[in-house]
């Protein structure tokens, strides 16, 4: 499995998508490869998918440090840690400093897990950002 | 070498810059080495085991052989002594006592195949749950590393378009409307539908002469007269 493959079989699905999504897919060069995968009518939170020896990883950037209310803080950090199990096939994370919802898959999942993963960290972002957004500025 | 706390180290020291590794990469060409070894070491393990298996099955089954003979043996003896044959009866007893003696090498043999089959069994396990633990502490050492570079292609690749990621309640704002833009869309559409629907029943309705009929010039002057 490669970046790519996901990219032309996303690329393609047009309306034989099994999600009713539609996807536009954009490799972002770099020391490794990162595809930057943007749902269609959801492009300001797209997810960008990277592949590593044994698993592939999918990342949405949610909001920065600057962004939380800093008084609420641990109080949105307790709740996240309380939605980690419930929210389907997503984690939440940090990387630097942003949170993120991610998910890990194994590298022998199919381009059909794949995108449902995909949608199901796209559809949790946007919950997660709308259920938390007391704790945002 | 304890991964976990050194990732934590690093990522919360800032070792996060382009370029610099949370563990060096001769760590990482060392831990790697040592995940080979562990392989090739269960590997002998695991055929020194089965040889030992072999020889304590051949072992067992030669003590079973010589059990068996001194039995036959002991018969043999019994009988001579019946037929008062002393000195044969002696002949048999001492052929029993060198029997017995290779049974007791075998039986002290058998015991020690035993004791290595167990060892050997034990330290493959105890192998394999180090490699599994080696394989697990260098995949988050890799995940890291790769998390980092992704990261940095990502924004360098915002940076590059001049672009920034949103604020997270904006994105979501935009988001909804769009949603939101679709959904009136759709309905619009399915009014619109409906509508033409609705209209070509009246149509066909008026032209039966069934429900409210057109205004005509006709029908005010009728209204106007019956005043």
């Amino acid at each position: 499995m490669n970046i790519h493959t996901i990219a032309t079989h996303l690329n393609k699905l047009a309306d034989d998508t099994e999600t009713g999504f539609n996807f536009d897919c954009t490799p972002i060069n770099g020391e490794i490869d990162v595809l930057q995968v943007e749902i269609i009518d959801r492009e300001e939170i797209p997810i960008f998918v990277s592949i590593s020896d044994n698993q592939i990883l999918c990342i949405a950037y949610l909001w920065g440090e600057d962004e939380i209310k800093s008084e609420l803080r641990a109080n949105m950090m307790e709740a996240m840690l309380e939605m980690n199990i419930p929210m389907p096939l997503s984690s939440f994370a940090k990387v630097e400093d942003k949170y993120v919802v991610f998910g890990a898959l194994s590298i022998n999942s199919s381009l059909e897990d794949i995108e449902l993963e995909l949608v199901t960290l796209s559809d949790n972002s946007l919950e997660v950002i709308s259920e938390m957004d007391s704790y945002l500025n | 070498m304890n991964i976990f706390r050194k990732i934590i180290t690093a990522v919360r020291g800032g070792a996060t810059e382009a370029g610099e590794a949370i563990v060096d990469a001769n760590s990482t060409r060392i831990f790697a080495q040592e995940i080979r070894d562990s392989e090739k070491h269960i590997t002998i393990a695991k055929r020194d085991l089965t040889t030992v298996m072999a020889k304590q099955m051949q072992t067992a089954r030669e003590l079973a052989q010589l059990q068996a003979s001194i039995k036959e043996h002991e018969g043999y003896a019994m009988q001579a002594l019946n037929q008062g044959n002393e000195p044969l009866a002696i002949e048999v007893a001492e052929k029993i006592a060198e029997l017995e003696s290779n049974a007791a090498d075998q039986q002290q043999a058998n015991e020690s195949f035993l004791n290595s089959i167990d060892r050997l069994k034990e330290l493959i396990k105890k192998s394999e749950r180090k490699l599994t633990e080696y394989k697990r502490q260098l995949t988050m050492v890799k995940t890291t590393e790769s998390v980092q570079k992704a990261t940095s292609a990502i924004s360098d690749n915002f940076t590059a378009s001049n672009s920034k990621l949103l604020n997270a309640k904006d994105s979501l704002e935009r988001i909804k409307q769009k949603q939101a833009m679709f959904d009136d869309k759709l309905q619009a559409a399915e009014q619109l539908a409906s509508e033409n629907t609705d209209q070509s029943l009246k149509n066909k309705l008026q032209d039966a002469g069934i429900g409210a009929q057109q205004n005509s010039a006709q029908s005010v002057l009728d209204r106007l007269k019956n005043k």
